[in-house]
């Protein structure tokens, strides 16, 4: 009977914060854990750089990427449609075909080539010249070269136009080359890739940044722990400002990873306009994408949080008061 | 208050800190315990205060079976038990105040409450006028009596010392004794580790002598 009773008292022995003091704990807890960075700021500068600079590194090539991207949106001249005519239209009709094509909004250019055109240019090119004297009709068709005007001159927008000329009576096939955008989409696409695969690369180098960091601090504070875990600290409490601490590691890490970007970015600006300029586009660097910086803030302190909750985890069970 | 129920302890190495003990201290008593080194003392300190667990036995403290405590539960066992070691473990970076007022810090108490305890407890030891200096700049005596406070501020039921007096000479033993005979006077159960028979023969308290962890003598409960 004694027995039970005692059980009965182990479960109401653990005693909890009210809410309103807890949460006055951790904002102490917190700005004391940012004291104790401030009391070595050069060893915290340092492993805040080296945070920054691998987050700034994945953040910068992605704005790159980015504003490239925008860029295959507004590439003049970058793709062509070929509108190929029915066999049986004469060339009168065919030039009546392009007058029309020709006075759409969403077309800058059309160019006809006629079928002998065609002919005398599959001639020259192909070498075939001969094979195609033994056929009696010429067997190309005309073909009206399509520039999409600015508009259309994104490749979803292309590939619209593209299937509405198609509609057209006239027209036997569309082929739309938007060669050019494709492999540059296809290019920022695998940069884009490889910049994920290098974010992933450095996300975990942080994570042991600040893993190693925080490592550390637990051996210097070793007999503080000691102490703490002596008079009845829990783990939690023990815990605690080495998370933080691990926290404002990632969010000075992201702030500085952010000058770094910004700064990165100001200075490529000039030579990119002068690239712009020879390809007479007007583009130019976009520096603040609100997705990235909020993904920076955000991200970096988790993954200070992260890497501090893994040195913690490992640590701090392996000290034990004598 | 506390009960060994044939309590053996092994250690990792081999070593035996504890071969079998049985005794039971009520609440509010005060005992030495004794032996020479090796003979058992600092564990069976340890096992109340679970910095080691028994490999065999059981421990109760405070009508808890020590046994059943999973590693959650240790620290807020630990507050119940105050604890003074020989070398004092205080934070030398950390202020009288600051090392004092930690037990009340990790079980969340408010600042005032704080303030107010820890004057109190550095009242009790007299080291009110100390409360801003670094442990470094007391003598051993003053330190052992910040660690006294420390281990008191919480009000804990149950106080163990080891070897409390080890590095003092016998004027300061004899007056750092005197606070855990104040302690035990306000219900305190107080367990103190020593080896100075001297010391103990002159408050003729209740003694329990180990020798290769066992008990070779208990005196019993004495007034």
């Amino acid at each position: 009977m004694k027995r039970s009773r005692q059980r009965n008292r182990e479960h109401a022995f653990r005693r909890h914060l009210n809410p309103l003091n807890w949460l006055l704990r951790h904002a102490q807890m917190s700005l004391s854990s940012l004291g104790r960075l401030a009391q070595n700021p050069l060893s915290t500068g340092m492993t805040a750089a080296v945070i920054g600079i691998a987050i700034a590194l994945p953040a910068g090539l992605y704005l790159l990427v980015d504003n490239m991207r925008t860029l295959t949106g507004s590439w003049d001249g970058g793709s062509s449609i070929s509108l190929f005519l029915q066999q049986s239209l004469s060339d009168a009709q065919a030039d009546q075909v392009r007058d029309v094509i020709a006075l759409r909004d969403d077309v800058a250019e059309a160019r006809l080539i006629s079928r002998q055109e065609a002919l005398a240019e599959f001639r020259l090119r192909s070498g075939f010249g001969e094979a195609l004297d033994l056929l009696e009709h010429n067997p190309l068709p005309a073909v009206i070269l399509v520039k999409p005007a600015r508009v259309a001159s994104a490749p979803a927008a292309t590939g619209r136009l593209a299937d509405t000329l198609g509609r057209y009576r006239e027209i036997d096939m569309v082929r739309v080359d938007l060669q050019w955008v494709r492999r540059l989409e296809a290019i920022s696409r695998t940069l884009e890739r490889g910049i994920l695969v290098l974010a992933g690369m450095l996300a975990a180098a942080v994570l042991l940044i600040v893993g190693n960091t925080i490592r550390l601090e637990i051996q210097h504070r070793q007999p503080e722990i000691e102490v703490i875990k002596l008079v009845g600290g829990t783990d939690g409490f023990i815990r605690r400002p080495f998370l933080y601490e691990g926290l404002w590691y990632g969010l000075l890490g992201g702030l500085i990873a952010l000058l770094l970007v910004m700064l990165g970015l100001a200075l490529m600006q000039g030579p990119v306009q002068r690239l712009a300029g020879l390809y007479q586009s007007g583009f130019s660097l976009e520096m603040f994408r609100s997705g990235v910086f909020t993904a920076i803030l955000l991200g970096s302190p988790l993954l200070g949080l992260a890497g501090a909750w893994l040195a913690v985890g490992r640590h701090l069970a392996r000290i034990q008061p004598e | 208050m506390i009960r060994f129920d044939s309590v053996a302890k092994r250690y990792p190495t081999g070593r035996e800190g504890l071969a079998g003990v049985s005794f039971e201290l009520a609440a509010g008593e005060l005992a030495f315990v004794t032996g020479h080194s090796g003979a058992g003392k600092s564990t069976m300190l340890k096992l109340i205060g679970l910095l080691e667990r028994a490999t065999r036995g059981q421990v109760w403290v405070n009508g808890r079976n020590l046994n059943k405590l999973n590693a959650r539960d240790v620290p807020y066992h630990r507050r119940e038990v105050g604890m003074i070691f020989q070398d004092h473990r205080l934070l030398h970076d950390r202020t009288v105040f600051d090392n004092v007022a930690l037990p009340l810090v990790v079980s969340g108490l408010g600042h005032q409450e704080i303030q107010r305890r820890v004057r109190a407890a550095l009242d009790k030891v007299s080291l009110l006028g100390k409360e801003r200096s670094f442990p470094i700049g007391l003598s051993g005596g003053e330190q052992q009596r910040v660690g006294i406070a420390r281990a008191l501020v919480s009000k804990p039921p149950v106080l163990l010392a080891d070897e409390p007096t080890g590095n003092l000479d016998p004027e300061l033993s004899r007056e750092i004794m005197q606070l855990f005979l104040q302690f035990n006077q306000v219900g305190v159960t107080v367990l103190i580790a020593t080896h100075d028979v001297a010391l103990i023969e002159r408050f003729g308290r209740r003694t329990i002598q180990l020798r290769d962890g066992r008990i070779s003598h208990d005196t019993g409960a004495r007034a």
